[in-house]
Protein backbone atom coordinates (compact mmCIF):
# COMPACT_ATOMS: atom_id res chain seq x y z
CA UNK A 1 0.00 0.00 0.00
CA UNK A 2 2.94 2.30 0.72
CA UNK A 3 3.92 1.96 -2.92
CA UNK A 4 0.54 3.14 -4.09
CA UNK A 5 0.65 6.20 -1.91
CA UNK A 6 3.97 7.09 -3.47
CA UNK A 7 2.28 6.74 -6.83
CA UNK A 8 3.94 3.57 -8.04
CA UNK A 9 1.58 1.77 -10.35
CA UNK A 10 0.84 -1.55 -8.87
CA UNK A 11 -1.71 -3.54 -10.76
CA UNK A 12 -4.61 -4.73 -8.73
CA UNK A 13 -4.14 -8.21 -10.04
CA UNK A 14 -0.48 -8.64 -9.16
CA UNK A 15 -1.13 -7.10 -5.78
CA UNK A 16 -3.81 -9.64 -4.93
CA UNK A 17 -1.78 -12.49 -6.37
CA UNK A 18 1.08 -11.32 -4.19
CA UNK A 19 -0.78 -11.46 -0.92
CA UNK A 20 -1.91 -14.95 -1.72
CA UNK A 21 -4.95 -17.10 -1.11
CA UNK A 22 -4.45 -17.51 2.62
CA UNK A 23 -4.68 -13.83 3.29
CA UNK A 24 -7.69 -13.43 1.04
CA UNK A 25 -9.40 -16.31 2.76
CA UNK A 26 -10.73 -14.39 5.69
CA UNK A 27 -10.10 -10.86 4.64
CA UNK A 28 -12.53 -8.17 3.87
CA UNK A 29 -10.42 -6.49 1.27
CA UNK A 30 -10.42 -2.77 1.07
CA UNK A 31 -9.44 -1.42 -2.27
CA UNK A 32 -10.30 2.11 -1.37
CA UNK A 33 -6.74 3.23 -1.93
CA UNK A 34 -6.54 1.86 -5.41
CA UNK A 35 -7.60 4.00 -8.30
CA UNK A 36 -9.22 1.68 -10.77
CA UNK A 37 -8.84 4.08 -13.69
CA UNK A 38 -5.24 2.93 -13.89
CA UNK A 39 -6.44 -0.54 -14.73
CA UNK A 40 -6.69 -1.59 -18.33
CA UNK A 41 -10.13 -1.14 -19.85
CA UNK A 42 -11.02 1.97 -17.94
CA UNK A 43 -10.73 5.31 -19.59
CA UNK A 44 -10.77 8.33 -17.33
CA UNK A 45 -13.84 9.89 -18.94
CA UNK A 46 -15.72 10.36 -15.69
CA UNK A 47 -18.31 12.97 -16.50
CA UNK A 48 -19.75 14.24 -13.26
CA UNK A 49 -17.89 14.74 -10.04
CA UNK A 50 -18.96 12.63 -7.08
CA UNK A 51 -21.96 10.42 -7.81
CA UNK A 52 -20.31 8.02 -10.20
CA UNK A 53 -18.27 5.96 -7.72
CA UNK A 54 -19.37 3.82 -4.83
CA UNK A 55 -17.89 1.61 -2.16
CA UNK A 56 -19.75 -1.65 -2.11
CA UNK A 57 -19.60 -5.05 -0.49
CA UNK A 58 -19.62 -8.04 -2.80
CA UNK A 59 -20.19 -11.55 -1.54
CA UNK A 60 -18.22 -13.82 -3.80
CA UNK A 61 -17.74 -17.52 -3.13
CA UNK A 62 -18.85 -16.98 0.45
CA UNK A 63 -16.39 -14.19 1.19
CA UNK A 64 -17.16 -10.53 1.61
CA UNK A 65 -15.10 -8.05 -0.36
CA UNK A 66 -15.21 -4.34 0.24
CA UNK A 67 -14.36 -2.56 -2.97
CA UNK A 68 -14.61 0.86 -4.52
CA UNK A 69 -16.02 0.79 -8.01
CA UNK A 70 -17.26 3.10 -10.69
CA UNK A 71 -20.99 2.81 -11.25
CA UNK A 72 -20.27 1.78 -14.82
CA UNK A 73 -18.00 -1.11 -13.78
CA UNK A 74 -19.44 -4.46 -14.69
CA UNK A 75 -19.34 -7.39 -12.31
CA UNK A 76 -16.97 -9.15 -14.71
CA UNK A 77 -14.53 -6.23 -14.64
CA UNK A 78 -14.60 -6.00 -10.86
CA UNK A 79 -14.17 -9.74 -10.36
CA UNK A 80 -11.16 -9.77 -12.64
CA UNK A 81 -9.51 -6.39 -12.19
CA UNK A 82 -10.30 -5.64 -8.57
CA UNK A 83 -10.66 -9.04 -6.90
CA UNK A 84 -8.17 -10.94 -9.03
CA UNK A 85 -10.73 -13.66 -9.76
CA UNK A 86 -9.70 -14.14 -13.35
CA UNK A 87 -11.43 -17.48 -13.84
CA UNK A 88 -14.36 -15.41 -15.09
CA UNK A 89 -13.45 -14.44 -18.65
CA UNK A 90 -14.51 -11.54 -20.82
CA UNK A 91 -15.04 -12.51 -24.44
CA UNK A 92 -17.58 -10.38 -26.27
CA UNK A 93 -18.50 -8.08 -23.36
CA UNK A 94 -21.97 -7.92 -24.97
CA UNK A 95 -24.03 -10.76 -23.47
CA UNK A 96 -23.40 -13.03 -26.42
CA UNK A 97 -20.63 -15.52 -25.68
CA UNK A 98 -21.06 -16.68 -22.08
CA UNK A 99 -17.36 -16.62 -21.14
CA UNK A 100 -18.26 -14.35 -18.21
CA UNK A 101 -20.98 -16.63 -16.80
CA UNK A 102 -21.29 -16.64 -13.01
CA UNK A 103 -24.04 -17.82 -10.71
CA UNK A 104 -25.97 -15.09 -8.94
CA UNK A 105 -28.42 -16.20 -6.24
CA UNK A 106 -28.54 -19.62 -7.87
CA UNK A 107 -29.03 -18.45 -11.47
CA UNK A 108 -26.43 -18.29 -14.20
CA UNK A 109 -26.03 -14.82 -15.65
CA UNK A 110 -23.56 -12.87 -17.73
CA UNK A 111 -21.24 -10.95 -15.41
CA UNK A 112 -20.44 -8.58 -18.30
CA UNK A 113 -24.08 -7.52 -18.32
CA UNK A 114 -24.52 -6.75 -14.62
CA UNK A 115 -23.21 -3.65 -12.97
CA UNK A 116 -21.20 -4.38 -9.85
CA UNK A 117 -23.26 -1.80 -7.93
CA UNK A 118 -26.35 -3.93 -8.52
CA UNK A 119 -24.75 -6.91 -6.82
CA UNK A 120 -24.81 -5.87 -3.18
CA UNK A 121 -26.51 -8.45 -0.99
CA UNK A 122 -26.35 -11.13 -3.67
CA UNK A 123 -24.54 -14.45 -3.47
CA UNK A 124 -22.09 -14.63 -6.32
CA UNK A 125 -20.46 -17.92 -7.24
CA UNK A 126 -17.56 -17.99 -9.68
CA UNK A 127 -15.56 -20.90 -11.01
CA UNK A 128 -13.01 -20.30 -8.23
CA UNK A 129 -15.70 -21.13 -5.68
CA UNK A 130 -16.54 -24.60 -6.94
CA UNK A 131 -13.71 -26.68 -5.53
CA UNK A 132 -13.74 -27.61 -1.85
CA UNK A 133 -10.13 -27.08 -0.89
CA UNK A 134 -8.12 -29.36 -3.17
CA UNK A 135 -11.16 -31.37 -4.15
CA UNK A 136 -12.59 -30.32 -7.49
CA UNK A 137 -16.32 -30.14 -8.01
CA UNK A 138 -17.62 -33.32 -9.71
CA UNK A 139 -18.53 -31.19 -12.72
CA UNK A 140 -14.96 -29.88 -12.99
CA UNK A 141 -13.71 -33.45 -12.79
CA UNK A 142 -16.15 -34.49 -15.50
CA UNK A 143 -14.90 -31.65 -17.72
CA UNK A 144 -11.36 -33.01 -17.32
CA UNK A 145 -12.39 -36.62 -17.95
CA UNK A 146 -14.41 -35.74 -21.02
CA UNK A 147 -11.92 -33.28 -22.50
CA UNK A 148 -14.38 -30.43 -22.02
CA UNK A 149 -11.74 -27.77 -22.62
CA UNK A 150 -9.93 -27.44 -25.91
CA UNK A 151 -8.41 -23.97 -25.85
CA UNK A 152 -10.20 -23.55 -22.52
CA UNK A 153 -11.34 -19.97 -22.92
CA UNK A 154 -15.04 -20.76 -22.71
CA UNK A 155 -14.63 -23.51 -20.13
CA UNK A 156 -15.24 -21.66 -16.89
CA UNK A 157 -18.41 -20.18 -18.36
CA UNK A 158 -19.55 -23.58 -19.62
CA UNK A 159 -18.93 -25.06 -16.18
CA UNK A 160 -20.89 -22.31 -14.45
CA UNK A 161 -23.85 -22.81 -16.78
CA UNK A 162 -23.62 -26.56 -16.28
CA UNK A 163 -23.44 -26.05 -12.53
CA UNK A 164 -26.49 -23.76 -12.51
CA UNK A 165 -28.40 -26.33 -14.51
CA UNK A 166 -27.46 -29.17 -12.14
CA UNK A 167 -28.40 -27.05 -9.13
CA UNK A 168 -31.87 -26.62 -10.60
CA UNK A 169 -32.23 -29.98 -12.29
CA UNK A 170 -29.81 -32.63 -10.97
CA UNK A 171 -30.75 -35.18 -13.65
CA UNK A 172 -31.07 -33.36 -16.96
CA UNK A 173 -31.53 -35.30 -20.18
CA UNK A 174 -29.36 -34.49 -23.14
CA UNK A 175 -31.77 -31.93 -24.61
CA UNK A 176 -31.98 -30.14 -21.27
CA UNK A 177 -28.20 -30.14 -20.94
CA UNK A 178 -27.82 -28.67 -24.44
CA UNK A 179 -30.38 -26.01 -23.63
CA UNK A 180 -28.68 -25.30 -20.31
CA UNK A 181 -25.40 -24.62 -22.12
CA UNK A 182 -27.00 -22.79 -25.05
CA UNK A 183 -25.94 -19.37 -23.80
CA UNK A 184 -22.27 -20.33 -23.95
CA UNK A 185 -20.40 -20.26 -27.22
CA UNK A 186 -17.35 -22.44 -27.79
CA UNK A 187 -15.12 -21.22 -30.58
CA UNK A 188 -13.41 -24.58 -30.62
CA UNK A 189 -16.78 -26.21 -31.30
CA UNK A 190 -16.35 -28.66 -28.46
CA UNK A 191 -20.05 -28.70 -27.61
CA UNK A 192 -20.59 -32.46 -27.61
CA UNK A 193 -17.90 -32.98 -24.99
CA UNK A 194 -19.13 -30.13 -22.83
CA UNK A 195 -22.62 -31.63 -22.88
CA UNK A 196 -21.19 -35.10 -22.19
CA UNK A 197 -19.34 -33.73 -19.16
CA UNK A 198 -22.53 -32.25 -17.70
CA UNK A 199 -24.40 -35.51 -18.25
CA UNK A 200 -21.56 -37.51 -16.72
CA UNK A 201 -21.48 -35.30 -13.63
CA UNK A 202 -25.23 -35.72 -13.30
CA UNK A 203 -24.97 -39.49 -13.62
CA UNK A 204 -22.28 -39.62 -10.93
CA UNK A 205 -24.26 -37.69 -8.36
CA UNK A 206 -26.57 -39.83 -6.34
CA UNK B 1 -19.15 2.98 -21.50
CA UNK B 2 -19.32 6.64 -20.71
CA UNK B 3 -19.46 7.28 -17.00
CA UNK B 4 -22.91 7.69 -15.45
CA UNK B 5 -24.61 7.64 -12.11
CA UNK B 6 -26.67 4.60 -11.17
CA UNK B 7 -29.67 5.38 -9.00
CA UNK B 8 -31.47 2.56 -7.19
CA UNK B 9 -35.06 3.71 -6.87
CA UNK B 10 -37.47 2.35 -4.29
CA UNK B 11 -40.80 3.05 -6.01
CA UNK B 12 -42.41 3.65 -9.37
CA UNK B 13 -43.25 7.15 -8.23
CA UNK B 14 -39.60 7.88 -7.45
CA UNK B 15 -38.54 6.59 -10.86
CA UNK B 16 -41.11 8.75 -12.63
CA UNK B 17 -40.28 11.90 -10.70
CA UNK B 18 -36.56 11.45 -11.32
CA UNK B 19 -37.18 10.94 -15.02
CA UNK B 20 -39.29 14.06 -15.06
CA UNK B 21 -36.70 16.08 -13.17
CA UNK B 22 -33.84 15.03 -15.43
CA UNK B 23 -35.95 15.67 -18.51
CA UNK B 24 -36.74 19.19 -17.31
CA UNK B 25 -33.05 19.74 -16.58
CA UNK B 26 -32.23 18.49 -20.10
CA UNK B 27 -30.10 15.70 -18.66
CA UNK B 28 -30.21 12.29 -20.25
CA UNK B 29 -31.60 9.48 -18.14
CA UNK B 30 -32.86 5.98 -18.79
CA UNK B 31 -34.45 3.20 -16.80
CA UNK B 32 -33.20 -0.37 -16.70
CA UNK B 33 -34.70 -3.62 -15.58
CA UNK B 34 -32.31 -6.52 -16.08
CA UNK B 35 -29.95 -4.36 -18.11
CA UNK B 36 -29.31 -7.27 -20.48
CA UNK B 37 -30.12 -5.15 -23.52
CA UNK B 38 -29.47 -1.59 -22.44
CA UNK B 39 -25.93 -2.10 -21.14
CA UNK B 40 -24.89 -3.40 -24.56
CA UNK B 41 -26.15 -0.22 -26.22
CA UNK B 42 -24.27 1.85 -23.67
CA UNK B 43 -21.06 -0.06 -24.29
CA UNK B 44 -21.44 0.60 -28.00
CA UNK B 45 -22.02 4.33 -27.29
CA UNK B 46 -25.39 4.22 -29.04
CA UNK B 47 -26.94 5.66 -25.89
CA UNK B 48 -24.97 7.56 -23.26
CA UNK B 49 -27.22 8.52 -20.36
CA UNK B 50 -25.91 10.61 -17.48
CA UNK B 51 -28.25 8.78 -15.12
CA UNK B 52 -29.28 5.16 -15.09
CA UNK B 53 -32.37 4.52 -13.02
CA UNK B 54 -32.31 0.98 -11.71
CA UNK B 55 -35.85 -0.33 -11.32
CA UNK B 56 -34.80 -3.69 -9.84
CA UNK B 57 -34.55 -2.07 -6.44
CA UNK B 58 -38.33 -1.47 -6.41
CA UNK B 59 -39.67 -4.14 -4.07
CA UNK B 60 -42.48 -6.40 -5.23
CA UNK B 61 -42.68 -5.35 -8.87
CA UNK B 62 -41.84 -8.84 -10.11
CA UNK B 63 -45.17 -10.52 -9.37
CA UNK B 64 -47.08 -12.95 -11.55
CA UNK B 65 -50.62 -13.16 -10.19
CA UNK B 66 -53.51 -15.10 -11.52
CA UNK B 67 -56.80 -13.34 -10.95
CA UNK B 68 -60.28 -13.75 -12.27
CA UNK B 69 -60.14 -13.16 -15.98
CA UNK B 70 -56.41 -13.10 -16.40
CA UNK B 71 -52.85 -12.65 -15.23
CA UNK B 72 -51.16 -9.56 -13.85
CA UNK B 73 -47.46 -9.57 -14.50
CA UNK B 74 -45.25 -6.98 -12.83
CA UNK B 75 -42.76 -5.12 -15.01
CA UNK B 76 -39.81 -6.76 -13.26
CA UNK B 77 -40.96 -10.37 -13.69
CA UNK B 78 -38.09 -12.21 -15.35
CA UNK B 79 -38.47 -14.14 -18.59
CA UNK B 80 -37.48 -17.36 -16.83
CA UNK B 81 -40.18 -16.83 -14.21
CA UNK B 82 -42.81 -16.32 -16.89
CA UNK B 83 -41.62 -19.35 -18.82
CA UNK B 84 -41.67 -21.64 -15.79
CA UNK B 85 -44.75 -20.37 -13.96
CA UNK B 86 -47.07 -23.41 -13.81
CA UNK B 87 -50.33 -21.53 -14.36
CA UNK B 88 -48.83 -19.43 -17.17
CA UNK B 89 -47.62 -22.61 -18.80
CA UNK B 90 -51.04 -24.17 -18.46
CA UNK B 91 -53.21 -21.26 -19.53
CA UNK B 92 -50.94 -18.95 -21.54
CA UNK B 93 -48.79 -21.52 -23.26
CA UNK B 94 -47.76 -19.25 -26.11
CA UNK B 95 -46.46 -16.65 -23.66
CA UNK B 96 -44.53 -19.27 -21.72
CA UNK B 97 -43.01 -20.63 -24.94
CA UNK B 98 -42.20 -17.19 -26.32
CA UNK B 99 -40.43 -16.25 -23.07
CA UNK B 100 -38.55 -19.55 -23.17
CA UNK B 101 -37.51 -19.02 -26.80
CA UNK B 102 -36.05 -15.58 -26.10
CA UNK B 103 -32.30 -15.13 -25.94
CA UNK B 104 -30.21 -17.45 -23.72
CA UNK B 105 -30.64 -18.95 -20.23
CA UNK B 106 -28.37 -16.24 -18.80
CA UNK B 107 -30.45 -13.47 -20.35
CA UNK B 108 -33.76 -15.07 -19.40
CA UNK B 109 -32.47 -15.23 -15.81
CA UNK B 110 -31.77 -11.49 -15.86
CA UNK B 111 -34.14 -9.99 -18.43
CA UNK B 112 -37.51 -8.61 -17.42
CA UNK B 113 -40.81 -8.59 -19.29
CA UNK B 114 -40.89 -4.78 -19.48
CA UNK B 115 -37.32 -4.75 -20.79
CA UNK B 116 -38.26 -7.37 -23.33
CA UNK B 117 -41.10 -5.24 -24.67
CA UNK B 118 -39.08 -2.00 -24.60
CA UNK B 119 -35.79 -3.33 -26.01
CA UNK B 120 -34.30 -1.32 -28.83
CA UNK B 121 -33.81 -2.83 -32.29
CA UNK B 122 -31.08 -5.38 -32.88
CA UNK B 123 -30.36 -4.02 -36.36
CA UNK B 124 -26.60 -4.17 -36.93
CA UNK B 125 -26.49 -0.65 -38.34
CA UNK B 126 -28.39 0.74 -35.37
CA UNK B 127 -26.11 -1.06 -32.91
CA UNK B 128 -22.84 -0.21 -34.61
CA UNK B 129 -21.06 2.95 -33.58
CA UNK B 130 -19.73 3.11 -37.17
CA UNK B 131 -23.11 4.02 -38.64
CA UNK B 132 -25.19 7.06 -37.88
CA UNK B 133 -28.36 5.61 -39.26
CA UNK B 134 -31.75 7.25 -39.63
CA UNK B 135 -32.93 5.99 -36.25
CA UNK B 136 -29.92 7.59 -34.59
CA UNK B 137 -30.43 10.96 -36.23
CA UNK B 138 -28.68 10.26 -39.55
CA UNK B 139 -30.00 10.53 -43.08
CA UNK B 140 -30.41 6.96 -44.29
CA UNK B 141 -31.55 3.53 -43.26
CA UNK B 142 -28.59 1.52 -44.47
CA UNK B 143 -30.58 -1.67 -44.91
CA UNK B 144 -31.95 -0.44 -48.22
CA UNK B 145 -28.64 -0.39 -50.04
CA UNK B 146 -26.66 -2.38 -47.48
CA UNK B 147 -27.38 -5.77 -45.96
CA UNK B 148 -31.01 -6.12 -44.93
CA UNK B 149 -31.33 -9.85 -44.81
CA UNK B 150 -32.89 -9.88 -41.34
CA UNK B 151 -34.97 -6.74 -41.75
CA UNK B 152 -38.59 -5.82 -42.30
CA UNK B 153 -40.90 -6.85 -45.11
CA UNK B 154 -44.13 -5.35 -43.78
CA UNK B 155 -45.08 -1.94 -42.41
CA UNK B 156 -41.58 -0.53 -42.82
CA UNK B 157 -40.06 2.60 -44.30
CA UNK B 158 -38.33 4.91 -43.89
CA UNK B 159 -36.65 2.61 -41.32
CA UNK B 160 -36.59 -1.15 -41.80
CA UNK B 161 -35.95 -2.47 -38.31
CA UNK B 162 -37.89 -5.45 -37.05
CA UNK B 163 -39.26 -5.49 -33.55
CA UNK B 164 -36.92 -7.82 -31.67
CA UNK B 165 -39.18 -9.02 -28.85
CA UNK B 166 -40.33 -12.62 -28.67
CA UNK B 167 -42.95 -12.00 -26.02
CA UNK B 168 -44.58 -9.09 -27.89
CA UNK B 169 -46.23 -11.11 -30.71
CA UNK B 170 -47.47 -13.68 -28.18
CA UNK B 171 -48.85 -10.98 -25.89
CA UNK B 172 -50.52 -9.09 -28.74
CA UNK B 173 -52.11 -12.37 -29.89
CA UNK B 174 -53.38 -12.89 -26.36
CA UNK B 175 -54.92 -9.41 -26.33
CA UNK B 176 -52.67 -8.19 -23.50
CA UNK B 177 -52.78 -4.71 -22.02
CA UNK B 178 -49.89 -2.67 -20.74
CA UNK B 179 -49.90 -0.34 -17.76
CA UNK B 180 -47.88 2.85 -18.01
CA UNK B 181 -47.03 5.15 -15.11
CA UNK B 182 -46.20 8.79 -15.70
CA UNK B 183 -46.26 12.16 -13.96
CA UNK B 184 -50.05 12.36 -14.23
CA UNK B 185 -50.74 8.85 -12.98
CA UNK B 186 -51.29 5.46 -14.52
CA UNK B 187 -53.02 4.30 -17.65
CA UNK B 188 -53.75 0.91 -19.11
CA UNK B 189 -53.78 0.54 -22.89
CA UNK B 190 -53.96 -2.39 -25.31
CA UNK B 191 -50.41 -3.59 -25.94
CA UNK B 192 -51.14 -3.43 -29.65
CA UNK B 193 -51.36 0.35 -29.37
CA UNK B 194 -48.04 0.59 -27.52
CA UNK B 195 -45.79 0.16 -30.55
CA UNK B 196 -45.00 2.91 -33.06
CA UNK B 197 -44.41 2.49 -36.79
CA UNK B 198 -41.45 4.29 -38.36
CA UNK B 199 -43.84 6.11 -40.70
CA UNK B 200 -45.24 7.77 -37.56
CA UNK B 201 -41.90 8.34 -35.82
CA UNK B 202 -38.76 6.55 -36.93
CA UNK B 203 -36.79 7.45 -33.82
CA UNK B 204 -38.88 5.50 -31.36
CA UNK B 205 -40.38 2.03 -31.12
CA UNK B 206 -43.12 2.74 -28.59
CA UNK B 207 -45.29 5.53 -27.24
CA UNK B 208 -43.49 6.03 -23.92
CA UNK B 209 -42.77 9.66 -23.12
CA UNK B 210 -39.53 10.60 -21.36
CA UNK B 211 -41.03 10.41 -17.87
CA UNK B 212 -43.12 7.27 -18.37
CA UNK B 213 -42.36 3.69 -17.48
CA UNK B 214 -44.09 0.35 -17.88
CA UNK B 215 -45.34 -1.11 -14.61
CA UNK B 216 -47.52 -4.07 -15.49
CA UNK B 217 -48.83 -6.35 -18.22
CA UNK B 218 -52.34 -7.74 -17.99
CA UNK B 219 -53.04 -10.87 -19.99
CA UNK B 220 -56.64 -12.07 -20.28
CA UNK B 221 -56.99 -15.84 -20.02
CA UNK B 222 -58.03 -17.16 -23.45
CA UNK B 223 -61.54 -18.54 -23.75
CA UNK B 224 -62.08 -22.24 -23.24
CA UNK B 225 -61.63 -24.05 -26.53
CA UNK B 226 -58.70 -21.85 -27.59
CA UNK B 227 -55.42 -23.25 -28.68
CA UNK B 228 -52.28 -21.32 -29.40
CA UNK B 229 -48.79 -21.81 -30.72
CA UNK B 230 -45.61 -19.79 -30.89
CA UNK B 231 -43.21 -20.73 -33.64
CA UNK B 232 -39.84 -19.08 -34.03
CA UNK B 233 -37.34 -19.55 -36.82
CA UNK B 234 -33.77 -18.45 -36.25
CA UNK B 235 -30.45 -18.99 -37.88
CA UNK B 236 -29.19 -21.44 -35.29
CA UNK B 237 -30.66 -23.43 -32.43
CA UNK B 238 -28.90 -21.62 -29.62
CA UNK B 239 -29.82 -18.04 -28.76
CA UNK B 240 -30.78 -15.79 -31.62
CA UNK B 241 -33.47 -13.29 -32.42
CA UNK B 242 -36.34 -14.45 -34.60
CA UNK B 243 -35.91 -14.29 -38.34
CA UNK B 244 -39.63 -14.86 -38.43
CA UNK B 245 -41.87 -15.78 -35.52
CA UNK B 246 -45.59 -16.42 -35.56
CA UNK B 247 -48.04 -16.46 -32.68
CA UNK B 248 -51.40 -18.01 -33.49
CA UNK B 249 -54.45 -18.45 -31.30
CA UNK B 250 -57.56 -20.18 -32.60
CA UNK B 251 -60.80 -20.27 -30.67
CA UNK B 252 -63.10 -22.88 -32.14
CA UNK B 253 -66.48 -24.33 -31.46
CA UNK B 254 -66.57 -27.82 -32.84
CA UNK B 255 -64.26 -27.60 -35.82
CA UNK B 256 -65.35 -24.12 -36.83
CA UNK B 257 -63.20 -21.10 -36.06
CA UNK B 258 -64.99 -18.51 -33.93
CA UNK B 259 -62.01 -16.18 -33.71
CA UNK B 260 -58.37 -16.34 -34.67
CA UNK B 261 -55.33 -14.24 -33.91
CA UNK B 262 -52.27 -14.26 -36.13
CA UNK B 263 -49.36 -12.06 -35.05
CA UNK B 264 -45.88 -12.07 -36.57
CA UNK B 265 -42.53 -11.15 -35.10
CA UNK B 266 -39.35 -10.51 -37.07
CA UNK B 267 -41.14 -9.18 -40.14
CA UNK B 268 -42.14 -5.62 -39.24
CA UNK B 269 -41.04 -2.74 -37.00
CA UNK B 270 -43.86 -3.65 -34.62
CA UNK B 271 -45.48 -6.99 -33.76
CA UNK B 272 -47.51 -7.41 -36.93
CA UNK B 273 -51.11 -8.45 -36.62
CA UNK B 274 -52.51 -10.07 -39.75
CA UNK B 275 -56.04 -8.71 -39.33
CA UNK B 276 -57.24 -9.70 -42.80
CA UNK B 277 -56.14 -13.28 -42.31
CA UNK B 278 -57.87 -13.35 -38.94
CA UNK B 279 -61.07 -12.09 -40.60
CA UNK B 280 -60.77 -14.65 -43.38
CA UNK B 281 -60.49 -17.52 -40.88
CA UNK B 282 -63.67 -16.69 -38.99
CA UNK B 283 -66.34 -19.34 -39.54
CA UNK B 284 -64.00 -21.60 -41.51
CA UNK B 285 -62.70 -25.06 -40.82
CA UNK B 286 -58.92 -25.09 -40.67
CA UNK B 287 -57.35 -27.50 -43.12
CA UNK B 288 -54.21 -27.39 -45.27
CA UNK B 289 -55.89 -25.20 -47.87
CA UNK B 290 -57.44 -22.59 -45.56
CA UNK B 291 -54.27 -22.41 -43.49
CA UNK B 292 -52.21 -21.84 -46.63
CA UNK B 293 -54.62 -19.22 -47.89
CA UNK B 294 -54.55 -17.43 -44.53
CA UNK B 295 -50.76 -17.28 -44.80
CA UNK B 296 -50.99 -15.77 -48.29
CA UNK B 297 -53.52 -13.17 -47.16
CA UNK B 298 -51.33 -12.29 -44.16
CA UNK B 299 -48.39 -11.49 -46.42
CA UNK B 300 -50.35 -9.50 -49.01
CA UNK B 301 -48.69 -6.15 -49.38
CA UNK B 302 -45.29 -7.40 -48.21
CA UNK B 303 -42.46 -5.28 -49.65
CA UNK B 304 -39.24 -7.17 -49.11
CA UNK B 305 -35.84 -5.56 -49.51
CA UNK B 306 -33.37 -7.06 -51.96
CA UNK B 307 -31.92 -9.39 -49.31
CA UNK B 308 -34.97 -10.66 -47.45
CA UNK B 309 -37.41 -11.93 -50.07
CA UNK B 310 -37.16 -15.35 -48.40
CA UNK B 311 -39.04 -14.05 -45.37
CA UNK B 312 -42.34 -13.88 -47.28
CA UNK B 313 -42.54 -17.61 -47.93
CA UNK B 314 -41.09 -18.38 -44.51
CA UNK B 315 -43.81 -16.35 -42.79
CA UNK B 316 -46.54 -17.92 -44.93
CA UNK B 317 -45.33 -21.40 -44.08
CA UNK B 318 -45.07 -20.64 -40.37
CA UNK B 319 -48.60 -19.25 -40.29
CA UNK B 320 -49.86 -22.34 -42.04
CA UNK B 321 -48.04 -24.55 -39.56
CA UNK B 322 -49.23 -22.53 -36.58
CA UNK B 323 -52.84 -22.62 -37.70
CA UNK B 324 -52.78 -26.35 -38.35
CA UNK B 325 -51.28 -26.89 -34.91
CA UNK B 326 -53.86 -24.62 -33.28
CA UNK B 327 -56.90 -26.13 -35.01
C1 LIG C 1 -27.22 -11.57 -27.24
C2 LIG C 1 -28.65 -11.19 -27.01
C3 LIG C 1 -29.67 -11.96 -27.55
C4 LIG C 1 -30.99 -11.63 -27.33
N1 LIG C 1 -31.94 -12.41 -27.90
C5 LIG C 1 -33.25 -12.10 -27.71
C6 LIG C 1 -34.27 -12.91 -28.30
O1 LIG C 1 -34.02 -13.90 -28.97
N2 LIG C 1 -35.56 -12.54 -28.09
C7 LIG C 1 -35.90 -11.46 -27.35
O2 LIG C 1 -37.09 -11.20 -27.20
N3 LIG C 1 -34.95 -10.67 -26.81
C8 LIG C 1 -33.65 -10.98 -26.95
N4 LIG C 1 -32.67 -10.18 -26.37
C9 LIG C 1 -33.08 -8.91 -25.76
C10 LIG C 1 -33.26 -8.68 -24.28
O3 LIG C 1 -32.04 -8.50 -23.63
C11 LIG C 1 -34.07 -9.58 -23.44
O4 LIG C 1 -35.09 -10.23 -24.10
C12 LIG C 1 -34.58 -8.99 -22.09
O5 LIG C 1 -35.89 -9.38 -21.81
C13 LIG C 1 -34.49 -7.51 -21.87
O6 LIG C 1 -34.90 -7.26 -20.53
P1 LIG C 1 -34.04 -6.42 -19.50
O7 LIG C 1 -34.87 -6.28 -18.29
O8 LIG C 1 -32.70 -6.98 -19.33
O9 LIG C 1 -33.97 -5.07 -20.32
P2 LIG C 1 -33.07 -3.79 -20.06
O10 LIG C 1 -31.79 -3.97 -20.74
O11 LIG C 1 -33.08 -3.43 -18.63
O12 LIG C 1 -33.95 -2.70 -20.82
C14 LIG C 1 -34.25 -2.81 -22.20
C15 LIG C 1 -34.96 -1.53 -22.65
O13 LIG C 1 -36.21 -1.41 -22.02
C16 LIG C 1 -36.29 -0.24 -21.26
N5 LIG C 1 -37.02 -0.59 -20.04
C17 LIG C 1 -36.72 -1.59 -19.16
N6 LIG C 1 -37.67 -1.68 -18.20
C18 LIG C 1 -38.57 -0.70 -18.47
C19 LIG C 1 -39.78 -0.27 -17.84
N7 LIG C 1 -40.27 -0.86 -16.75
N8 LIG C 1 -40.44 0.77 -18.40
C20 LIG C 1 -39.97 1.37 -19.50
N9 LIG C 1 -38.85 1.01 -20.15
C21 LIG C 1 -38.16 -0.01 -19.64
C22 LIG C 1 -34.87 0.22 -21.04
O14 LIG C 1 -34.80 1.61 -20.88
C23 LIG C 1 -34.22 -0.25 -22.31
O15 LIG C 1 -34.45 0.66 -23.35
C24 LIG C 1 -31.32 -10.50 -26.56
C25 LIG C 1 -30.32 -9.73 -26.00
C26 LIG C 1 -28.98 -10.05 -26.23
C27 LIG C 1 -27.93 -9.20 -25.63
S1 LIG D 1 -18.26 -11.61 -22.11
FE1 LIG D 1 -20.19 -11.69 -21.19
S2 LIG D 1 -21.31 -12.85 -22.61
FE2 LIG D 1 -19.42 -12.57 -23.66
S1 LIG E 1 -12.69 -24.73 -25.65
FE1 LIG E 1 -12.01 -23.14 -26.94
S2 LIG E 1 -13.70 -21.82 -26.96
FE2 LIG E 1 -14.48 -23.54 -26.00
Amino acid sequence: MEDEKKGTRLSRRSFLKGIGGGAIGTAVISTGLVKSDSAEGYSPETSGAGGNRATITLKVNGKAYRVEVEHRSTLAEVLRDELGLTGTKIGCDRGECGACTVIINGHNMYACSQLAVWMQGKDILTVEGLAKGDKLDPLQEAFIEHDGPQCGFCTSGQIMSGKALLMKNPKPDEAQARRGLSGNLCRCGNYNREVAAVLAAAAKSS
Amino acid sequence: MKSFENIDVKSVREAVSLLQKFHQQKKSAAVVGGGSEYLQLMKDHVVEPDYLINLKSIPGLDYIKEERGGFRIGALAKLVEIEEHPAVREKLLILSSAAGEAASPQIRNAGTIAGNLCQRPFCWYFRSSNFTCLRKGGQVCYTVTGDGRFHAILGAGPSYIVHPSDTAPALVALGAQIKIAGPTGEKMIPLEKFFVLPSVDYKRENILNPAEIVTEIFVPTPKAGSKGFYHKVRERLAWDHAIVAVATIVESSGSVVRAARVVMGGVAPIPWRAAKAEEFLRGKRIDEATAKQAGEIALEGAKPLKDNVYKVKMAQDLIQRGLLASA
